[in-house]
C-alpha cells in the first residue's frame, strides 16, 4: 500500500474544476434577491439630486397615503433612535440617512418601505424635499482653497475640509540624497475615480423576530463577522442575537466591504415593522453611492545617478475621500499601504507626505480588487520608473533590472519599512522579456517609426502586500486581522470544512477542499466547504486584499494539522505500537519498520468516533486561528506592446505577457482566471473606465451606459508565465494573487502608450488614456491631465 | 386560481389596469396577471420563480438577464411581460432537464468560464443563440456575439474557450 496520488485526489497542484460551478451553470445559485422570505417587504431609497445641499423640509405625507406603503424613513426617524450616523472603517461618520446637510449626489435621504419593489419606487418619487442649494466641492484644490465652503460642518474640531496630513520615512536623508542626484526626475499624475461594480449590486434582507429577539441579516457581504460586530456596535443589539448571512456573491472586488446605509435602514425597518425588510440596490444607486476606489493626486521625484541607480524617492499624495471619510483600511495606516511603493526596488531613501480631503462625492476609498491603496502605490511607482529611464535615456528593462532587490538579499527591508521576504525579480522580468521577444520588438517598433507608425512596449514590475495582517500591525476598528478555520471530519472520513473568509468568485469551496485533501489525503470530492454565516462559521475578517490564501488558506493547513496530529495518536492506538514510531505519508500513517503495516486517515476517523485510545476525547474536530507572521510579497512583470494611429488617437493592445510569482499554486486553473480577471480590470482602468463629476458635483458614470467597462470584444488576449518562489513563512509556500493583475497592470499599458509617442515630448497622459487625449497629446505635445473640471464662476 | 385562495391586498390601488399574459416558458404554458409595467425579468424571476435570470444593470448593458425570446437573445430587464404574450422564451432552467447539462454549461465548467456565476446564465443563453445559428464561430465571433454581456471575473478569455468547447463537443453530437 502506497500514498493516495495527490493529484487524483484533487489535491495541490490540481486545476480542480470547481464545485460552486455545478449549481451557478444551472442558474441555481442563491444570491441575495434569490432569497426570498415569508411575509417579506421592499425598501427602495430616495437619494439626493444634489451634490451639496441644506435640507429645508422633508414632506413624506404622499408616500405614507399610498396603498401598499408600509413604512418611511428619513433622517429625523434614524435621529430619534440614534440611528442617523453610523462610524465608518476610518473612525469617521457617515449620514445613514441625511439630517441636516446631502453632501453628495446620491446621497440616502429616505427610504420607504412597502408590499412591493414598485411601490416602493413609486413612493419615493412622491417625497418632497426642499433643498437649499451649496457650492459643490468637485476636487481637492476647490475643497482646499481658501474661504471653501465647509463639507463636514457636523463634526467639532473640523475648522477646514482636510481629513488628515500623514508623513513617513525620512526627510533629511531624503533631502541629502536629491542634493547629490546627477537627475531629478518628476511626475505629476491622477490615478481616477473608478467604481468596482460587480455585476450584482449590493443588498440585504434583514428578519428580525421579535418572539426570539433574534435579527437575521442576509447580506452582500464580504466580511459577514466585521458586520455582525459593527452591528452589534451601531445597532446596539446583543452579538449573540444577530446572525449575518452572506449567500452567494456575484463578484465583490471590495464594493461589499464597507456598511452601507441600505443595510442599516433595512435593519431598523425590519425591528419597527417586525417582518423581513428586502433591499436590493439598483445599478445608478450602487455607482453613485457605494465604494468608489482610487481617486489620488501624486507629485512624485526619483533622485538619480547617472549610472542608473535610485538614490532617494520623494512622494506627495492627495486623496479625495469624497463626503465620508470611509476607506476600508489598517487603523494604523491614515492612507491604506501607499507607502508600499517601490519595495522591489532597493532605493535607501524615501519620504512620503499624504494629505486626504473631504469634497462633495461620495464616500469610499475601498479596495477595488486592490489592498489598501496599494493600486495607486504601485501605479505612480511604475510610471515614475518608466519616466525616469526616459529622463536617464536609458532602457526601461535595464533601468529596474539594476535597481531591482537581488535574490540573495531577502529579507530585505523597503524604503518605507516593510520587510519583504523572497522573490526572483530578475528572473520573472527575463522570462517576461523572452516571451515578448524584447529585442525583436524594438527593432520591429524602430522600424515602423519610419513608415510613420507607433509601436510602444510597456513595462510594470512590481512587489505588493497582500494578506493582512499580521495582528501586530493590522487591524480594522482595533479587531485584529487574523482568520480562522474549523474542520469536522466524519465517522466515514468525509469533512465539513468552514473558514471565516467569504468567497465572491474565488472558488473557495473548491480550493480550501484541496489544501485539506494535501494536508490529510482525504479526496477533495469528500469535502464540504462552507462559509459566510456568522451562526456556523469560525471568527474570520473576511475575504479581500487577497488575504484569503494567505490567511485563512493557511489556517486550513493548520487545522489540517492538528487533525491529523490527533489521527496520528489514533494510529499508534490502532497499529499498537508507540507513536514515535509511525511515520505519515499522504493518506496514511505506517509503521517505520513495516511501511506495508499501516492506516488510512479514513480508518482514523472511524476509530474517532468508535475506537479512541483510552482517555481520549472522542471525535474529529478541531479549530485553527491563524495570525501570519507577515504579509505575502508576490512578484509580477506585465508587459504590454501597443500600436498607436497617429490620425485618431486609438491605441490597439498588440500583446500582453504576464508573470506572476504568487509562490506555490493551489489550482493552477483558478489562479490563471484570477490573473486574466485582473489584467481585463487593468485595461479597463488604463483605456476607459473612469466615474468622473462635473461642476455642479453630478455623477457621470452613474450607469454603464455612461461607465464604460470593457466587453469581450475590446479585452485583448492574455499570455501567462509563471515563476514559484514559495513564501518562506506560509504553512503551503503560497501568496496572494487575487489582486495583482489589476494592481500592476495599468501601469504597462499606459507605459506602453508613453513609450510608443516617446519623442513627442509627451511624458503623461492622464487614465483612462482615451483616444481624445492620445490625439490631443500628439498634437500638443503636451501632458494631458485627467484632473475633473473647477467650478469658474466660484473660483 | 391553481389553489383554493388567493391573498390580495386589502387597500390595493382600484385603479391599477392588470393584464393576463400566458407565455411559454421552457415549453410550458404559464399564465399571470400583471400590471403592465412590470417587466419580463421580474416575472419570470418573482412570478415563475426562475431565478437563474439575473439582473445587474437596469439599462441593457450587462446582460445578465439574457433569455431566448422565440430563440433570440434579448435582454428581459428592458422588455415588459405583457410584450412575452403568446411568445416563446428559454431561461437558463430550460438549457437542460434535470440532471442533465447542456454543452454549452458543460464548456463553462471545463474552461472555467465562469467565477462568481452572476453574470454566467446571460452568457450561455447568448452563447446558445450564437451556436444555434453559427455552429463552428471563430474566436472574434464568439467576441463579437458576447459584447452585450459584461463579466468583472474572468477577463472573457475563457469564456471564448467554453464556447468553443461547446461547439466542438455539439459539432460530434
Amino acid at each position: 500500500m502506497t500514498a493516495v496520488d495527490e493529484i487524483k485526489i484533487g489535491g495541490m497542484g490540481a486545476s480542480r474544476r470547481r464545485v460552486e460551478d455545478n449549481r451557478f451553470i444551472r442558474g441555481k445559485g442563491n444570491y441575495i434577491d434569490d432569497v426570498v422570505l415569508p411575509g417579506m417587504l421592499h425598501m427602495e431609497i430616495l437619494r439626493s439630486p444634489l451634490a451639496h445641499a441644506r435640507i429645508r423640509s422633508i414632506d413624506t405625507s404622499k408616500a405614507w397615503a399610498m396603498p401598499g406603503v408600509r413604512l418611511v424613513l428619513t433622517g429625523e426617524t434614524m435621529a430619534a433612535r440614534n440611528l442617523a450616523w453610523m462610524p465608518t472603517l476610518s473612525y469617521d461618520t457617515q449620514a445613514v440617512l441625511a439630517t441636516d446637510k446631502v453632501r453628495f449626489q446620491g446621497q440616502e435621504v429616505a427610504c420607504v418601505i412597502a408590499d412591493d419593489p414598485y411601490i416602493a419606487k413609486d413612493a419615493c418619487e412622491a417625497i418632497m424635499v426642499d433643498y437649499e442649494p451649496l457650492p459643490p466641492i468637485v476636487n481637492p484644490t476647490q475643497s482646499l482653497a481658501d474661504g471653501a465652503p465647509l463639507i463636514r460642518d457636523d463634526k467639532e474640531n473640523q475648522p477646514d475640509n482636510v481629513i488628515y496630513d500623514w508623513e513617513v520615512g525620512d526627510k533629511d536623508g531624503t533631502d541629502r540624497a536629491f542634493a547629490e542626484a546627477d537627475v531629478v526626475s518628476k511626475l505629476e499624475l491622477h490615478y481616477p475615480r473608478s467604481h468596482p461594480s460587480p455585476i450584482e449590486c449590493c443588498g440585504s434582507i434583514a428578519d428580525f423576530n421579535r418572539s426570539t429577539s433574534k435579527l437575521t441579516v442576509y447580506m452582500t457581504t464580504q466580511a459577514p463577522h466585521i458586520i455582525r460586530a459593527a452591528v452589534a456596535l451601531v445597532a446596539e443589539l446583543p452579538e449573540q442575537m444577530i446572525r449575518i448571512i452572506s449567500p452567494d456573491i456575484g463578484g465583490g472586488f471590495g464594493n461589499k466591504v464597507p456598511v452601507y446605509p441600505g443595510y442599516v435602514a433595512s435593519i431598523l425597518a425590519s425591528i419597527l415593522l417586525e417582518r423581513p425588510v428586502k433591499w436590493i440596490e439598483d445599478r445608478t444607486g450602487n455607482l453613485i453611492s457605494t465604494g468608489f476606489a482610487r481617486d489620488v493626486y501624486l507629485h512624485g521625484e526619483l533622485a538619480l545617478r547617472k549610472d542608473g541607480r535610485i538614490l532617494g524617492v520623494r512622494m506627495q499624495t492627495t486623496a479625495d475621500h469624497g463626503a465620508f471619510f470611509s476607506d476600508a483600511q489598517p487603523s494604523k495606516f491614515k492612507i491604506g499601504l501607499m507607502h508600499s511603493a517601490f519595495s522591489c526596488y532597493d532605493i535607501p531613501n524615501a519620504h512620503l507626505v499624504a494629505r486626504g480631503v473631504y469634497t462633495n462625492k461620495a464616500p469610499g476609498g475601498v479596495a477595488y480588487r486592490c489592498s489598501f491603496r496599494v493600486t495607486e502605490a504601485m501605479f505612480f511607482q511604475e510610471r515614475m520608473v518608466q519616466a525616469a529611464a526616459d529622463d536617464l535615456g536609458m532602457d526601461q528593462a535595464e533601468f529596474r533590472r539594476i535597481n531591482f532587490v537581488r535574490d540573495d538579499d531577502f529579507p530585505h527591508r523597503t524604503p518605507w519599512g516593510f520587510l519583504t521576504d523572497s522573490g526572483q525579480y530578475a528572473k520573472c522580468l527575463d522570462v517576461g522579456l523572452e516571451a515578448i521577444g524584447y529585442q525583436d520588438f524594438l527593432a520591429q517598433k524602430e522600424e515602423a517609426a519610419k513608415r510613420g507608425r507607433l509601436l510602444g512596449i510597456g513595462i510594470s514590475t512590481m512587489t505588493e502586500p497582500l494578506g493582512a495582517g499580521n495582528s501586530r500591525e493590522y487591524d480594522i476598528l482595533g479587531i485584529k486581522m487574523f482568520d480562522s478555520a474549523e474542520l469536522k471530519v466524519h465517522i466515514t472520513g468525509k469533512a465539513l470544512l468552514r473558514t471565516g473568509a467569504k468567497s465572491q468568485g474565488q472558488g473557495h469551496e473548491t480550493t480550501w477542499a484541496q489544501i485539506v485533501a494535501h494536508e490529510l489525503g482525504i479526496p477533495a470530492e469528500d469535502i464540504v466547504v462552507e462559509e459566510g454565516d456568522t451562526d456556523t462559521a469560525p471568527f474570520g475578517m473576511g475575504t479581500y486584499a487577497s488575504r484569503s490564501t494567505p490567511v485563512a488558506g493557511a489556517a486550513v493547513a493548520m487545522v489540517s494539522r492538528k487533525i491529523r496530529a490527533k489521527a496520528r495518536k489514533i494510529a499508534a492506538h490502532l497499529l499498537e505500537i508507540s507513536e514515535e514510531d509511525i511515520e505519515w505519508e499522504l493518506g496514511r500513517f505506517y509503521v517505520r519498520s513495516q511501511p506495508d503495516r499501516g492506516v488510512t486517515i479514513q480508518e482514523c476517523a472511524v476509530a474517532a468516533y468508535s475506537n479512541m485510545p483510552d482517555g481520549m476525547e472522542p471525535g474529529l474536530d478541531n479549530t485553527a486561528y491563524y495570525d501570519p507572521p507577515n504579509l505575502t510579497w508576490p512578484f509580477a512583470c506585465y508587459i504590454a506592446t501597443v500600436e498607436v494611429d497617429p490620425e485618431t488617437g486609438v491605441w490597439d493592445v498588440l500583446r500582453l505577457v504576464a508573470v506572476d510569482d504568487c509562490g506555490v499554486r493551489i489550482n493552477p486553473m483558478i489562479v490563471e482566471g484570477q490573473i486574466m480577471g485582473g489584467l481585463t480590470e487593468a485595461y479597463a482602468m488604463a483605456s476607459m473606465q473612469f466615474i468622473t463629476f462635473d461642476e455642479e458635483g453630478n455623477c457621470v458614470g452613474s450607469n454603464f451606459t455612461d461607465y464604460l467597462l470593457p466587453t469581450a470584444w475590446e479585452t485583448p488576449g492574455f499570455e501567462l508565465h509563471e515563476v514559484v518562489t514559495p513564501c518562506p513563512h506560509h504553512p503551503i509556500g503560497a501568496k496572494g494573487i487575487g489582486e495583482c493583475a489589476a494592481v500592476g497592470g495599468p501601469a504597462a499599458f499606459v507605459n506602453a502608450v508613453i513609450d510608443a509617442l516617446k519623442g513627442t515630448g509627451v511624458r503623461n497622459i492622464d487614465m483612462p488614456v482615451f483616444p481624445d487625449r492620445v490625439y490631443e497629446a500628439l498634437q500638443t505635445g503636451q501632458d494631458i491631465s485627467g484632473a475633473p473640471p473647477v467650478r469658474t464662476d466660484e473660483a | 386560481m391553481s389553489s383554493l385562495y388567493e391573498v390580495v391586498p386589502s387597500e390595493a390601488a382600484d385603479d391599477v389596469p392588470v393584464m393576463k399574459v400566458t407565455i411559454r416558458v421552457n415549453g410550458e404554458n404559464r399564465s399571470a396577471m400583471v400590471e403592465p409595467r412590470l417587466l419580463l425579468a421580474h416575472l419570470l424571476r418573482q412570478g415563475f420563480n426562475l431565478t437563474g435570470t439575473h439582473t445587474g444593470c437596469d439599462t441593457t448593458n450587462c446582460g445578465a438577464c439574457t433569455v431566448l425570446f422565440d430563440g433570440q437573445p434579448v435582454k428581459s430587464c428592458t422588455m415588459f411581460a405583457v410584450q412575452a404574450d403568446g411568445h416563446d422564451v428559454m431561461t437558463v432552467e430550460g438549457l437542460a432537464g434535470p440532471s442533465e447539462l447542456h454543452a454549452i454549461q458543460e464548456g463553462f465548467k471545463e474552461e472555467h468560464g465562469l467565477q462568481c456565476g452572476f453574470c454566467t446564465p446571460g452568457m450561455m443563453m447568448t452563447s446558445k443563440a450564437l451556436l444555434d445559428e453559427n455552429p463552428n464561430p471563430t474566436e472574434d465571433e464568439i467576441r463579437w456575439a458576447l459584447s452585450g454581456n459584461l463579466c468583472r471575473c474572468t477577463g472573457y478569455q475563457n469564456i471564448v474557450k467554453a464556447v468553443m468547447w461547446a461547439a466542438t463537443k455539439l459539432d460530434g453530437q
